[in-house]
């Protein structure tokens, strides 16, 4: 198998190259895939998989604490060491599964760390001593944690935890200091919080989760607050590393506080993985670490592509796998519609999750919409509330004029499942009318989406 | 049901194609995925398949046939255990006319015996794959969906395809006429402010008591002239240059043309003040002229706009490079040009652009009046009735017919000295018409 001569060939693994990798091959391409580390990318080996299996940890554990409240009894008690084991068995298992896909769509898996060099129809790949030749190369090297070595923000292997660290902690710390709250931090900090951890969560902007709607910030505030997470907003972080844990500097205008931690979690944004893979020799445009691309995932070089956290956000797996898709479908000649980062919805999996599609309000009206909101709350809904989970929103925007669902916003219980329905309505282009005549099954929480679309138009029945 | 097999677009731009090859005949019976025809577009051959099963009652198209429009029925499937007699009607008209030639008007009737007898059958009409929110523009915006080719999935017409008709309307309507009203309007809104913008609200602001008049809803085309006259208005510094042109003269040649030329040809005044202003427009080219803040285009070729009015708005088709077309010959086009205009039937490439623009209210006696420049246009020519007044002539009084014209001129490319000259030529085209024939 010394075939060094390819259709199409992909590099990185993550969800965005594994995924147009398969539908390459579906296609007709002859496809290899070029992977440095494990099958899957940081998406299922270090980033939403394994966090997600840390959470369910955490949900269970705080529902075993709550047992009393269900008519239970249960005394919990949590084995770190177990619960990452755990989380590290489902990813091996599920990047055990890339593999098997890669097998069945014939998609030659090659290992190692590629580098490109300019040739005529595409650029060369060079992995170690090989040199492959394909027509079509795409870049899906994906991104990491952003570090300010500045300002003492990067991990020190020991104290200062990136994600990845987090993942897999050799201990449960008593005082955290979460620096972020986009949704990688506060994931960390629902996982930590709900095993006893004191966490303080940091963040520049003026609320967490600054890309949410602000009435879902507020809310969410409000939640991990009486959770005993501290949040201390329009502050910057420095860190310095002193014995048995880290000194933290947090500033704001008027004033600067110093604290001691005994471990830091860095969740200050990513950086684009676009460095010694010969992007300079090739004269690829680089915006700020991400490559530019045109709504086809072309690079301005003939022959290269690039999807995914690479290129421009948002930087989500399910945007990066749709990319692929439209970038290998323009390359085979069809007609692919082009994304639009409007209609990617976004998920994080904290307790109460979040999730959202669209506009948010201030955006809407930014945008020059004149809108019609409508919400519902958890508490109204009986599903919810037999669930003994009663907290919680879910928010529409509609275009007042057109009646085109905007934006969707939601907090509670399992509403990163709910959130595809809107997205679907996005998708077909749904006004109000539709969503108002849709039955939706009882009782479940969907119920609330329909309640939320006729509180818009003033005709909610449960509230 | 019959089951109307639609011409598919096969790229997202696609409006017409040709049906190169039928692989099915009429009375075949289908299954789903079974291959239908052949599809030719300037790009690519491919074939549709069905997508669900019967038997072929109905080929509408014959083989070859060019310019097949997409989402129009191409053929009807009767699923099993329908009843053929259901099609009786529209059998006889298609039977009549199978030459390529007549099909289009055949499809037509054969389409509306379908409309027909659905509408019969379900009571409602739903022919055009579109999807709420599409539904739900075009009838805020008063848009015919017909009108619109769908880019979704198997031509559904979705929002982006309403936004872009509405954008090409939005560059192709103009304002044209300019009166007393809408200047004194205009200084009004200054006193009032923002007020005027906020609905029907402002009315009663000023002491009109909701109820004392009904509220007529904007439509599309009257949204976009407001849009476009007030842009006009405000952003172009304009001025008038008005001139009298005697055409005496013009209207014996006209009339010694048209006996000449038979009936087929019938030149009208206005196809002269077409050919008039192409020629002037060839003799000062620095007059053909657009604004743009990086430079003045100075364009190639003459293309005379003429504003034809419409149904609740205007329109303004083009007679391209006017400069290198004989007076039949604009004749016939501008016809042609303004028959369809009425009918809503232009294609974009007919309205779009062009370098200059008349309007003409002589037919509706009007003296003379000014226009609201049609940018990018750099003039306007508002033309009068033309008809017979006193005038003096070497110390005595004689009677002439005389045409007031008043040029509209951008000063950011036009100055007075240019607009003159213009009118200048123009007048001589007019009075020693025999000029314009050279």
């Amino acid at each position: 198998m010394s075939d060094t001569n390819f259709d199409v060939i992909i590099i990185g693994s993550g969800p965005g190259g594994y995924v147009t990798a398969i539908r390459s091959s579906q296609l007709g391409f002859k496809t290899a895939i070029i992977e440095k580390d494990s099958l899957g990318g940081v998406c299922l080996n270090w980033g939403c998989i394994p966090t997600k299996a840390l959470l369910r940890s955490a949900e269970v554990y705080s529902n075993m604490k709550h047992a009393e409240d269900y008519g239970l009894s249960a005394s919990p008690e949590f084995n770190l060491k177990s619960i990452v084991q755990r989380s590290r068995n489902i990813a091996n298992q599920l990047s055990a599964g890339i593999k098997h896909l890669m097998k069945k769509n014939n998609v030659t898996v090659i290992n190692g760390f590629a580098s490109l060099q300019p040739a005529k129809e595409a650029p060369e790949v060079r992995v170690g001593e090989k040199i492959y030749k394909a027509k079509h190369v795409i870049l899906a090297t994906g991104a990491r944690a952003r570090t300010i070595p500045q300002a003492g923000l990067e991990p020190d292997g020991k104290y200062i935890w990136s994600a990845k660290e987090a993942m897999i902690p050799d201990t449960m710390p008593n005082k955290l200091l979460v620096i972020g709250s986009g949704a990688i931090g506060m994931e960390f900090a629902s996982f930590y919080n709900a095993f006893g951890s004191k966490v303080t969560v940091v963040e520049m902007e003026d609320r967490i989760l600054p890309a949410e709607d602000e009435e879902i910030s507020a809310l969410a505030k409000k939640a991990f607050s009486k959770r005993g997470i501290k949040i201390i907003t329009n502050s910057k972080a420095t860190l310095k590393v002193v014995e048995n844990g880290v000194k933290a500097v947090l500033e704001n205008i008027s004033e600067s506080n110093t604290k001691t931690y005994d471990r830091v979690i860095l969740a200050i944004g990513i950086v684009g993985n676009t460095e010694n893979i010969g992007l300079e020799n090739l004269g690829v445009k680089i915006d700020r670490t991400h490559i530019v691309v045109n709504e086809y995932s072309q690079t301005c070089v003939d022959g290269l592509y690039a999807i995914g956290d690479v290129t421009t956000p948002p930087w989500l797996a399910h945007k990066a796998s749709h990319e692929g898709i439209i970038c290998i479908e323009k390359i085979a000649g069809r007609n692919p519609e082009p994304l639009n980062p409007i209609s990617i919805p976004g998920c994080t999996y904290c307790h109460p999750q979040i999730a959202s599609v669209g506009h948010t309000e201030k955006q809407a009206i930014k945008a020059g919409y004149r809108v019609k909101v409508g919400k519902f709350p958890f508490v109204g809904n009986g599903k919810a509330i037999a669930l003994g989970e009663p907290e919680g929103l879910i928010k529409t925007i509609f275009n007042e004029e057109t009646g085109e669902l905007l934006g969707a916003h939601m907090i509670g219980t399992e509403v990163t499942e709910l959130i595809q329905g809107y997205t679907i309505a996005q998708k077909l282009e749904t006004t109000e009318h539709e969503l108002m005549e849709t039955v939706f099954p009882h009782p479940t929480l969907s119920e609330m989406m329909h309640e939320a679309v006729l509180n818009a138009y003033n005709r909610t029945i449960h509230f | 049901m019959p089951i109307e097999i639609l011409m598919p677009a096969l790229s997202p731009t696609m409006e017409e194609g040709t049906l190169s090859k039928w692989l099915v005949k009429e009375g075949d019976q289908v299954n789903s995925g079974d291959l239908l025809a052949e599809i030719e577009t300037d790009k690519a051959t491919m074939e549709i398949e069905a997508v669900e099963e019967g038997t072929i009652v109905k080929l509408l198209f014959p083989e070859g046939s060019t310019n097949v429009k997409v989402n129009r029925p191409i053929a009807i499937l009767l699923e099993d255990g329908e009843d053929i007699s259901s099609l009786n009607n529209y059998k006889d008209s298609t039977n009549q006319a199978p030459n390529s030639k007549s099909v289009e008007k055949t499809m037509e009737a054969t389409i509306n015996e379908i409309d027909t007898q659905k509408e019969k059958a379900s009571g409602k009409l739903e022919k055009i794959k579109s999807s709420p929110l599409a539904r739900r523009l075009a009838k805020n915006l008063n848009v015919d969906l017909s009108q619109i080719s769908g880019s979704g999935p198997n031509g559904r017409v979705i929002k982006i395809d309403i936004e872009a008709y509405i954008k090409d309307l939005e560059s192709n309507i103009i304002p044209s006429q300019t009166n007393q009203q809408v200047f004194s309007d205009n200084s009004a809104s200054k006193e009032i402010g923002a007020l005027r913008y906020g609905g029907a609200e402002h009315l009663t602001k000023l002491g009109i008591e909701p109820g004392s008049y009904d509220l007529v809803p904007l439509n599309n085309i009257q949204k976009v002239i407001s849009k476009r006259l007030l842009d006009s208005s405000q952003n172009v510094p304009s001025f008038p240059l008005t001139i009298d042109c005697e055409i005496d003269e013009l209207l014996r040649l006209r009339k010694e043309l048209n006996q000449q030329a038979g009936e087929f040809v019938k030149i009208s005044v206005n196809d002269m003040l077409i050919r008039a202003s192409a020629l002037s427009l060839k003799h000062c080219p620095e007059a053909n002229a657009s604004y743009t803040p990086d430079g003045i285009a100075i364009h190639k070729h003459a293309d005379i706009a003429v504003a034809v009015s419409i149904e609740s708005g205007l329109i303004t088709p083009i007679i391209r490079q006017a400069d290198n077309k004989g007076l039949s010959q604009i004749s016939t086009e501008m016809k042609d040009l303004a028959s369809r205009a009425r009918e809503r039937k232009l294609k974009p490439t007919e309205y779009q652009g062009g370098t200059f623009s008349i309007s003409n209210l002589g037919m509706m006696g009007i003296k003379e009046f000014g226009s609201i420049i049609n940018e990018p246009h750099g003039m306007i020519l508002s033309v009068g009735e033309g008809n017979q007044r006193p005038i003096v002539r070497e110390g005595a009084l004689d009677l002439a017919t005389i045409m007031t014209v008043t040029l509209t001129c951008d000063h950011r490319v036009i100055d007075g000295a240019l607009g003159a000259k213009w009118l200048q030529h123009f007048k001589r085209y007019i009075e020693k018409p025999i000029t314009m024939m050279l």
